[in-house]
């Protein structure tokens, strides 16, 4: 059992949760995950390290509720455990002093790029990041991405803060603008990530994303994460997860995601059924005390 | 107590069958197929002996468990003393009688093998280890007194489990540290619950636990600690490389990316560490099988494993494609046997070539061609060669690609002072265990690539040997 010595929510539906694990947190670099397993019948998900604390011991995650397992995460408070962590997994971020890079993050995304915004950063390089939330109440880390950034921005699909448009509107303008990049980072949901390999493709930036296949064991036994780069077949968990954009077959990772669409909506059904339950238990409970 | 009988009506008795569930059903279930002799069947089995006073038997098992001490102790009924005796030599008994390949090991070499059937000893040593288990029997405590040096077990898998029981035995504080979060290598993500029950893993496990090992799960060696980490920052004064070879391989034919493609190691880790055939209880999924077309590929173990789960997971057809011809199949015969029981269908001598989709990149059919078998290649088996001309669709909803699996890169590449062959595999001394990292020792499918159970258990003892040896004051 891991304990969680601190779970708030930085938006709906994002909650952020440091778990208790001193050599995870000791050993981790930017751009590594975790495999996590919230409970005794639960699944392996992997979660990117936003960031780790070696003198408290814990490991940063930060989840979005999309399904059952990251909302029954996503339930979880301070003083809760988890069954299980492992990592860090996966290769660290490759960072260089580029000169100028641009981080990119799309909705949870953002705090995956986090850390290598901080390593980018501390190498030196000129950081611009650009960060895309639906609408103002989604924007999370605003202040931590301003901290690490020389120029900092943010998209709302709906315009109600920053900018108006995706992340690759604001990229196009700024290599419109005839400033040099030297260096792309993305990572969100793969339309977006596809996206902006297609922005920086014509220009051939340097572009980095990690991508976000199923996985099961995340220590290259199983190849279920595999994924296809530059036409050759490639473990997510222990090759990546960060690839070169432009080489990533991208309609073969959204194909492959989907294969679990229908147990994944069961899954959530029966999930959110036996909260309502509980719920429903609890108030008749108060109602008669 | 049974009586010793002469020679001559001791052949007159007949192996023993193994009761087990009837066909039909149990393809449609997970519990274990073979059921366990009875009492009364074990004691005529072992009557069967001839006590040789050369046995042969012995030659065959790897680990030379006193075969002829421990049947002459089940004749007398003495079933605790037989499973003890067993143990100075195989710590696993529950699991090797019940996955070894005996025929081609100790029962093979039994001298009545030819002539009226090999005593029974596999199954003799599944019974006397279940009649152990089910008495409740406490393993014994290490009398050895503690040499207060600390040793690294990196893999709870056979090799990883039997290093560890004897060095606590001999003295030495142990932690196993296992990437997965459960303890048992193979045995649990990849053996299936009915040929294994899981419940005897970890009632081994347990026992090595109540012995003093100490387990931690969740740890990667190689990312959580390095192996230099281990002996410099965590004080473990040696360390035994036991991480099995877990990397699957692929074919490397166009379509292996589509949707409903898995590796074995997938397709039976979802089934058999995840429980994916009991979703939604247990979260995760696995593709439904259900009236469905399972194609494995291969014709090991393994995929003898993947293609019964396939079945019982309600596939319409399960189907393994083997490239060679039956004779050539690397699985146990009585896997084989059992699976043609139960209505797995066997498609010898073709393989398939190419994987086709629909548009959203899932599988629905594959082209297969034929082959025939050419001259023997270096392995000593006949080369399959295509037929030319001979291609032909058929319609497939799930593939599971079991040709076997390389060694994982994770410790090599971050000990590069660790030797590896050409195939990513860490040479060891075959005595010793020795590495080329001084207090680094490996054994088990690291070493040797994909082999056997108790192949694995007997490296894991030679590597405690070869551990005690350098820690009492041995060279390098
Ligand atoms: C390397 C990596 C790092 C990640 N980092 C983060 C992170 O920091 N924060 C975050 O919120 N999310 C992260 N994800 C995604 C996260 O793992 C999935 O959202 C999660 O597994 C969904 O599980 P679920 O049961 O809640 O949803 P489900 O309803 O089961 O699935 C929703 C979608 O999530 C994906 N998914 C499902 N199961 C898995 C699985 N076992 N492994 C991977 N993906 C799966 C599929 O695309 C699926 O369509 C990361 C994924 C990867 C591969
Ligand atoms: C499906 C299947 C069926 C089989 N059937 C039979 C059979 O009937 N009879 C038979 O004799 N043999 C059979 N075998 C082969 C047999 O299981 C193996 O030869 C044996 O398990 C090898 O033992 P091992 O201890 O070397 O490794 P494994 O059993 O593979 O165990 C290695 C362990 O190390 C862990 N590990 C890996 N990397 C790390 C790391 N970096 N840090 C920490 N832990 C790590 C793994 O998670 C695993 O738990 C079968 C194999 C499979 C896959
Ligand atoms: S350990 Fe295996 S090979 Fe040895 S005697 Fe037992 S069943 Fe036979
Ligand atoms: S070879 Fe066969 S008959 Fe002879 S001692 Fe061994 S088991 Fe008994
Ligand atoms: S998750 Fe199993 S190999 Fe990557």
């Amino acid at each position: 059992m891991y304990e969680i010595t601190e779970a708030r929510f930085l938006a709906q539906d994002i909650k952020l949760l440091k778990i208790y694990s001193p050599p995870i947190a000791k050993k981790r670099k930017a751009g590594q995950f975790v495999i996590i397993r919230v409970a005794e019948n639960g699944e392996r998900i992997p979660l990117t390290i936003a960031d780790s604390d070696t003198d408290a011991g814990t490991v940063t995650v930060i989840v979005q509720g999309i399904g059952k397992t990251t909302k029954e995460l996503n339930r979880k408070e301070t003083g809760d455990t988890i069954c299980d962590i492992v990592g860090p997994l996966g290769k660290p971020s490759e960072i260089e002093k580029f000169g100028t890079a641009v981080s990119i993050g799309g909705g949870v995304g953002t705090a995956i790029a986090y850390p290598t915004a901080v390593a980018l950063q501390q190498a030196g390089n000129h950081v611009i990041t650009i960060n895309g939330a639906r609408s103002k109440d989604m924007v999370i880390l605003e202040e931590e991405m301003k901290a690490v950034s020389d120029e900092a921005y943010i998209t709302t699909d709906d315009g109600s803060y920053g900018v108006h448009g995706f992340v690759t509107t604001q990229l196009q303008e700024l290599i419109d603008s005839g400033k040099q990049i030297d260096f792309v980072l993305a990572i969100g949901p793969i339309p977006m990530m596809r996206a902006v390999a297609e922005v920086t493709r014509p220009h051939g930036i340097n572009t980095v994303v990690s991508l976000n296949p199923i996985m099961v064991d995340g220590t290259g036994m199983c190849g279920g994460c595999r994924v296809q780069v530059d036409g050759k077949v490639q473990f997510a968990c222990v090759d990546g997860p960060e690839f070169d954009a432009h080489k990533v077959d991208f309609n073969n990772l959204v194909n492959r995601n989907r294969v679990y669409i229908d147990h994944e909506r069961k899954s959530l059904e029966k999930f959110e059924h036996n909260c309502r339950l509980d719920q429903q238990a609890q108030e008749l409970q108060s109602a008669t005390v | 107590m049974a009586e010793l009988l002469p020679i001559k009506e001791r052949t007159k008795i007949s192996r023993q069958s193994m009761p087990e569930q009837v066909a039909l059903e149990r393809a449609h279930n997970f519990e274990e197929v073979n059921l366990g002799l009875t009492p009364e069947q074990a004691v005529l089995d072992a009557q069967r002996c001839l006590q040789c006073k050369k046995p042969t038997c012995m030659d065959g098992c790897p680990v030379e468990v006193k075969i002829t001490d421990f049947l002459e102790l089940v004749v007398k009924e003495d079933f605790l003393g037989a499973a003890k005796k067993i143990k100075e030599d195989n710590m696993l008994p529950a699991i090797c009688g019940r996955v070894c390949p005996q025929e081609t090991q100790c029962e093979v070499q039994c001298k009545i093998a030819k002539n009226f059937g090999a005593v029974s000893i596999g199954r003799l040593e599944r019974f006397v280890a279940d009649y152990e288990m089910a008495k409740g029997v406490a393993p014994e405590k290490p009398k050895a007194k503690k040499l207060g040096k600390k040793v690294a077990v990196v893999g709870s898998g056979p090799a990883g489990l039997s290093c560890a029981g004897d060095l606590i035995n001999l003295g030495y504080d142990v932690t196993v540290f296992e990437a997965l979060h459960e303890l048992g290598g193979v045995l649990v993500y990849g053996i299936p619950e009915f040929r294994l029950p899981k419940e005897i893993v970890r009632k081994e496990v347990d026992n090595l636990r109540k012995m003093g090992v100490e387990f931690k799960t969740n740890v990667v060696i190689g990312a959580t600690y390095t192996i230099d980490e281990l002996m410099q920052e965590e004080g473990f004064s040696a360390v035994f490389v036991a991480v099995g070879a877990g990397l699957p391989w692929f074919m490397n034919i166009p379509g292996e990316a589509l949707a409903g493609v898995y590796s074995a190691n997938e397709f039976l880790t979802r089934v058999n560490l995840m429980k994916a055939y009991k979703f939604p209880d247990y979260d995760s999924p696995i593709l439904s099988c259900v009236d469905k077309n399972v194609a494995v590929f291969g014709g090991g173990n393994v995929a003898m494993d993947a293609v019964r789960t396939a079945l019982r997971l309600g596939a319409k057809a399960a189907t393994i494609y083997y490239r060679r011809s039956e004779a050539e199949m690397p699985a146990r015969e009585e896997e084989i046997h059992h699976a043609k029981d139960e209505g797995v269908k066997f498609e010898m001598l073709t393989t398939p070539i190419e994987l086709l989709g629909d548009e959203n990149e899932r599988l629905h059919s594959m082209k297969c061609i034929r082959m025939e078998l050419g001259e023997p290649d270096a392995s000593g088996r006949r080369r399959p060669v295509p037929i030319e001309g001979s291609e032909y669709v058929v319609p497939i909803d799930i593939a599971v690609v079991s040709i076997g699996n390389g060694s994982n890169p994770l410790i090599s590449q971050t000990s590069p002072d660790i030797d590896t062959n050409k195939w990513g595999n860490i040479v060891a001394d075959e005595e010793t265990m020795k590495t080329s990292k001084k207090g680094v020792f490996a054994g088990g499918d690291i070493v040797t690539g994909g082999a056997t159970v108790i192949l694995a258990m007997g490296a894991g003892r030679k590597a405690a040997r070869g551990i005690h040896e350098f820690l009492t004051g041995g060279s390098w």
